[in-house]
């Protein structure tokens, strides 16, 4: 089967509504078929990868462990967009350590977060062959 | 894709709608996936009111006329209580709920629709 180009755009906080986490179901769906995989997080979005998420009090479950985990299925490209991240008082500090194991590198750990701004965001969209928004 | 539920959203009928133009103008369709309350595009058990559209019925009908590929989300239907005769019988529940013209699968469907189609286009908020 052919290797395409897919990204992923997660534009809505992780709990609230189901986007977020059906959203990582296909993205490890996706591994499975060998593809060029990058995520996008954007808007709300950005909160997906954010440290301490706690739902104790929610009932539901935190899914954001499993985020930590996309580096094993070579899903290493994971564009955070700078402006949502500012907009919400944010940094890249408030966000988790997301790395990957570069086999051509002995092993070593890589990060997996690329930080863009709008502008450059939009550069990686447009070299898409498969968006899917969610 | 569509990800919204009929009624609730636009989604649905903007779907409706664009698959309709796509094959008048001679596209093909090789799947529509649909996923997260998009799955209730699927069930029978919908009556909207008489002078209200009726978006599932609609669904089924194109498809029979176009014989279209029109795949529910296994693991979405599962939450939202979408089930054909198989998936009912297995789960030991007791009754099934999708319409003719859709079928009950995985989500490689969509990502190999993705594959396959020269275009995908996501229906969603």
């Amino acid at each position: 089967m052919a290797t395409k180009k897919f990204m992923f755009v997660n534009r809505k906080a992780p709990y609230g509504t189901s986007y977020a986490l059906e959203s990582l179901e296909v993205v490890l769906i996706s591994a499975a078929f060998d593809q060029d995989v990058s995520l996008a997080f954007l808007d709300d979005g950005v909160y997906q990868i954010t440290k301490g998420q706690d739902t104790t009090g929610i009932a539901q479950k935190n899914f954001s462990k499993a985020y930590k985990a996309l580096g094993d299925y070579d899903i290493n490209k994971l564009y955070v967009e700078e402006e949502s991240l500012s907009e919400r008082g944010l940094t890249q500090d408030d966000l988790m350590d997301l790395v990957w194991e570069d086999e051509d590198d002995d092993w070593a750990e890589k990060p997996s977060i690329i930080m863009v701004n709008r502008e450059q965001l939009s550069d990686v969209m447009a070299e898409q062959e498969v968006t899917l928004s969610f | 894709m569509v990800n919204e539920g009929p009624y609730q959203h636009q989604s649905a009928d903007s779907a409706l709608n664009f698959a309709r133009a796509v094959l008048a103008q001679g596209h093909e369709i090789f799947r529509i996936f649909f996923y997260h309350d998009g799955v209730n595009n699927g069930t029978r058990l919908s009556v909207p009111p008489a002078d209200d559209r009726q978006i599932q019925k609609e669904w089924s009908e194109l498809s029979k006329e176009h014989n279209l590929d029109l795949v529910i989300c296994i693991a979405a239907a599962q939450r939202r209580g979408l089930m054909d005769a198989d998936e009912a019988k297995r789960q030991g529940l007791d009754a099934d709920n999708i319409t003719d013209g859709f079928r009950i699968s995985g989500l490689g469907q969509l990502i190999e629709g993705s594959i396959e189609s020269d275009r995908t286009v996501v229906f969603g908020d």
